[in-house]
């Protein structure tokens, strides 16, 4: 496939921009520059100058030192090993780079991304005997990458033949030949458990499905009020300091993927250590294992080269289309692409292309849509279904959103998780925002909930939204002329607006006991805060004034029964019920004795 | 190695230099400029081709002419000399003394430019640092390792609150002191005096590197001064195992100069004429600090940023937000009030805070108390908007309280003396006496074990 690298002159160089004199240069070819041996990709070529963009700084670089073109696109390693690691934007090992380099990232420093020398234990597909036909995609045998992740190693794509023989159980390296395969034309072709695939690419599989579970994170303003489907794109747009972090990475750590790829494009690094440190200690709350053992990180964080930032998040996506071809649902997360299309803007920039929109070039929601669109559920070729579910922080300039990369983004996911600065200036966390956020899955998620949960989601999901409506609608009213021109059903309204906010929507990350929530649990709490509104705005309606209400005790236990009792713990919950039911029933039987309406 | 002079002018504007007919100059490369008058001035070589280079001049272009201008290219990086000597003495921004005594002497030399942190050699931060600032420490604690910018705006007590921080600012239990680098760019002669005798008052002079470029002085200057600075503190932190407090001011006038620089060079502008690479340009700065495995040093960075007319979602703050692992904003509100330091506590934020505090750093209530004094004070903010239409009287007994709280939060938690060093015990206890203003049922953010210890209400 590759062909003899061609040499030729550095001419100019602009920063990350490298004008080079190489003839035959093909457009996206990877070429390395000067006698550092920095690696770039041609981005666009006329005669035979060809502009890269180099993936590290330039500084020292000279005109007229050589540039070699590789004959091959920006590709990654896809094989066993990949799992639980860390990576930078254009798939480098970073813990194995740390060895070598130090503390620092040293320049023109080139390591594979999988590990040459590791054994790993293979199993053959006991299905396939010599002589079958296999193609791209088809299973060929199983390793177990880490204790949760079984890898399934698969001919790669645009391969087809007659299996001539296919290793037996045992150890390897994943550069020995574990299959050989005779094409039509008789060539015949050694595999071996890793293949390379340029990440620009999207990664075949045999036919798109619909999505039809949600995607669970355990986060109930996500799960419960803007469901997500596997297979699913969503955006986080948010102002700093509303929580994108923590919301990203309560999905890395609670949803019900197999998969989770974290990629930290142009973001803090101090926030990719957190995730370093602390994965290998949580558990899975599906698997039991470590959270690390599912996760992989890919890490340009805001000071590395922004050309590399570019390429992140394709890279990134590429390794999740893998998984997704072996069966797998896989979360991508990227934070943030705001940072992905500034990148875009820089080189645009430099190449003097003519900017749009605050000096985005034109072609950004072209790419944008296409990026979006490498998510969805598949049929694969040779592993059944599998999915990859996209979810994009987006950073918007002073929280503002209708610019460019957030209107843009609007336009193409599914999903909209709207962060409010407000809410978080509250520390009502998660801030998203009941009022801008949407989802389009609210109807395929009601038939996954009403048959694992309770039938009666979909209405106390209404029931919430409508009263949180009359919430805002009324806050104004009290806002320009005090809360005592309100009548008492509306200001019980109020109250239970209020416990929705702070006993449903509200949930720390922080807090052990409800930082994860399940289904079950989320239905409990969102239906015994329903149960208190409702039957309490009955009573009002029989003439019990709102303030006896409001000294219910069970009104403050609503508002913490959240992190009182975990996800295991449903009895304890359900009692709570039965407490609000006869706390209720008392006050109507004393209302019924009296026989006559209260004054309010 | 020999080294050519160049008398090929063609160009001079905006502080940049074109240079004709130079074959094979590094990109980045170090310049040196002699003028018609035999001054010499520095510059970096930003654009290399084969016939050509682009030189930007620290000292600015001003009063050259292209027929006797020199320059040579000194085929080396711009660097700065590290010796332990740095210690109390007072540069520009290429490392050049300014305090009239002789250059640092060192064969240590290292490129200001850094190079990234690898993500994977960095430790989380979680060491709590005890500012002695109630609104700081108690909801929005600082942590070694971590950049925390302070948001200001004009004529607001920034430098008092920074000079403040790194007079009192120690780990919890601990005495070691933090050595200071202090960089300041494009400030006033005055602040950099205030500055300068403060750290001789409070007697922290000796453990302090300070790299200045006064308002008056060369604007291209200050784009190499934080990275200058920067290098020093990494020397400090990193080498010496110091822990290192990097202290900015004003980041602003750092961003302004590189939008000066930007539009010189005819670079496509994103938002307000600042060129579409402030975001990485600024990173490159903020993210040196953090902590590394297996170095006893650390690096925390307190970078003051004036917002341009108080407006937080102005590019500088805002970029700076998404960078920086939180932020301390002040209000010109509070300062009015004569509230000092005036810090709005609703849009600041530590990001870190959560690992560094709690049982085993500072107080197990200490998360929950800070959860709940930000849910009272939301809803005090919201009481305060409805008494401003309908007046106090007109509220409930409830909204009252609030009332009262906020009015006593701000002067009795936000405000204190300018020496007042108080330890984190006092600041959550005095929060624990402004809580129990109100019944144990509405303290919801906290535990039953908190209120059963700390709660010192009637009810």
């Amino acid at each position: 496939m590759t062909e003899p690298s061609r040499t030729g002159a550095i001419r100019d160089i602009n920063g990350p921009i490298v004008t080079v004199d190489l003839p035959g240069a093909r457009s996206g070819e990877q070429v390395k520059i000067g006698e550092l041996g920095l690696f770039g990709e041609v981005i666009s070529l006329a005669g035979t100058t060809a502009v890269v963009q180099t993936y590290e700084s330039t500084d020292g670089v000279r005109p007229g030192e050589i540039a070699v073109g590789l004959g091959f696109p920006l590709s990654v390693e896809l094989g066993p090993g990949l799992m639980g690691g860390i990576f930078d934007g254009v798939q480098r090992p970073l813990e194995k780079i740390a060895l070598q380099s130090g503390d620092y990232i040293r320049r023109g420093i080139s390591v594979p991304a999988l590990d040459r020398a590791r054994q790993w234990e293979f199993e053959p597909n006991e299905a396939l005997e010599p002589g079958a036909k296999v193609s791209g995609g088809l299973v060929l045998g199983r390793v177990q990458e880490t204790l949760t992740v079984t890898h399934r190693i698969l001919v790669p794509p645009g391969i087809a033949g007659e299996l001539e023989e296919l290793a037996p159980a045992g150890d390897y390296d994943i550069e020995a030949s574990i299959a050989r395969v005779r094409t039509a034309k008789g060539h015949i072709l050694k595999l071996s458990m890793y293949h390379r695939w340029p990440v620009r690419r999207p990664r075949p599989y045999l036919r798109r499905d619909d999505g039809i579970s949600p995607l669970i994170t355990g986060q109930r303003v996500i799960d419960t009020f803007f469901p997500q489907l596997k297979g699913g794109k969503a955006a986080v747009p948010g102002p700093f300091g509303a929580g994108k972090t923590v919301v990203q990475q309560q999905i890395a750590r609670w949803s019900n993927a197999d998969i989770v790829i974290y990629v930290g494009c142009g973001e803090r690094g101090n926030e990719l250590v957190d995730v370093l440190e602390s994965f290998p200690q949580l558990d899975d709350p599906y698997s039991g294992r470590k959270l690390m053992e599912r996760t992989l990180l890919v890490a340009n964080t805001s000071n590395m080269p922004v050309v590399a930032r570019e390429a992140s998040i394709y890279v990134g996506v590429t390794m999740a289309e893998y998984y997704r071809d072996m069966g797998y649902d896989v979360v991508m997360l990227a934070d943030s692409t705001s940072r992905w299309a500034e990148a875009l803007r820089e080189v645009s920039g430099r190449l003097g292309q003519m900017p749009v929109e605050e000096g985005y070039p034109a072609y950004l929601a072209s790419r944008l849509a296409a990026v979006y669109e490498r998510a969805g559920r598949v049929e694969t070729y040779g592993a059944g279904s599998g999915s990859v579910t996209l979810i994009g922080a987006v950073s918007p300039p002073g929280g503002d959103f209708s610019e460019p990369v957030t209107s843009h983004t609007k336009d193409i996911i599914e999903t909209f998780w709207a962060l409010s600065k407000e809410l978080a200036d509250a520390r009502h966390y998660p801030s998203i925002d009941w009022v801008t956020s949407f989802s389009g899955h609210v109807h395929t998620a009601a038939q996954w909930w009403h048959k694992e949960v309770d039938p009666n989601w979909e209405r106390r999901r209404t029931a919430a939204l409508a009263l949180l409506a009359r919430d805002a609608e009324l806050s104004r009213i009290v806002n320009l002329v005090g809360p005592e021109a309100l009548s008492d059903a509306q200001r019980w309204e109020l109250e239970g607006a209020s416990l929705i906010k702070e006993g449903v929507l509200q949930q720390s990350a922080l807090d052990d006991v409800d930082t994860f929530c399940s289904p079950q649990k989320q239905f409990a709490l969102l239906d015994i805060a329903i149960t208190i509104y409702s039957s309490g705005a009955e009573l009002i309606a029989i003439g019990v004034p709102v303030s006896e209400l409001q000294n219910l005790p069970i009104l403050a236990k609503m508002r913490r029964i959240k992190s009182m009792y975990t996800s295991d713990q449903m009895n304890q919950i359900q009692a709570f019920r039965g407490e609000v039911n006869s706390a209720m029933g008392e006050i109507r039987i004393e209302y019924a004795k009296q026989g006559e309406p209260a004054v309010s | 190695m020999s080294i050519k002079e160049y008398r090929t002018v063609t160009q001079a504007r905006g502080g940049l230099l074109i240079v004709k007919d130079t074959p094979g100059v590094a990109f980045g490369d170090r310049v040196r400029i002699e003028d018609y008058s035999g001054g010499i001035r520095n510059g970096q070589v930003i654009r290399a081709a084969d016939d050509a280079v682009l030189v930007l001049v620290f000292e600015g272009t001003d009063d050259l002419d292209l027929e006797q201008t020199w320059v040579r290219f000194l085929d080396e990086p711009v660097e700065i000399a590290l010796s332990p000597e740095l210690l109390g003495r007072e540069f520009n921004g290429l490392g050049e003394p300014r305090d009239g005594r002789p250059p640092i002497l060192s064969n240590l030399r290292r490129p200001v430019a850094g190079s990234a942190i690898n993500p994977a050699a960095r430790t989380y931060p979680r060491e709590f640092i005890q500012t002695g600032i109630s609104t700081i420490d108690g909801l929005n604690s600082l942590v070694r390792g971590q950049k925390l910018p302070i948001f200001s705006g004009s004529g607001l007590p920034h430098n008092r609150l920074a000079a403040q921080i790194v007079r009192q600012a120690k780990l919890k239990d601990e005495d070691t002191s933090f050595s200071v680098v202090f960089a300041a760019m494009g400030v006033s002669y005055a602040d950099a005096k205030f500055f300068r005798d403060e750290f001789a008052s409070s007697g922290v002079l000796r453990n302090v590197v300070m790299f200045i470029n006064l308002a008056d002085d060369p604007p291209v200057e200050r784009l190499t001064l934080p990275r200058t600075a920067l290098t020093a503190a990494e020397y400090l932190a990193y080498d010496l195992d110091r822990h290192v407090l990097v202290v900015m001011t004003d980041m602003t006038y750092y961003a302004e100069a590189l939008r000066e620089v930007a539009t010189a060079k005819g670079d496509v502008p994103a938002r307000k004429g600042y060129p579409g690479y402030l975001y990485s340009d600024l990173a490159e700065i903020y993210e040196r600090c953090g902590r590394i495995h297996q170095r006893h040093g650390s690096i925390t960075m307190m970078p003051v940023v004036s917002m341009p007319s108080d407006d937080i979602t102005h590019p500088i703050p805002d970029l700076t937000g998404y960078i920086t692992e939180g932020q301390i904003v002040l209000s010109r509100e509070l300062h009015n009030q004569g509230i000092y330091p005036p810090v709005h506590i609703s849009p600041s934020l530590s990001r870190l805070m959560k690992d560094g505090i709690g049982k085993d750093d500072t107080r197990e209530d200490h998360p929950r108390v800070s959860a709940q004094i930000y849910a009272l004070y939301a809803r005090a903010q919201e009481t305060r908007n409805l008494a401003s239409i309908i007046g106090a009287d007109e509220l409930s007994e409830r909204d009252r309280r609030y009332l009262a709280f906020a009015d006593a939060f701000d002067t009795r938690f936000v405000g204190q003396g300018e020496s007042e060093d108080r330890s984190i015990e006092a600041t959550l206890n005095l929060a624990w006496e402004l809580m129990s203003s109100f019944p144990r049922d509405m303290l919801t953010r906290v535990k039953e074990t908190d209120l059963a210890k700390y709660y010192t209400g009637t009810d």
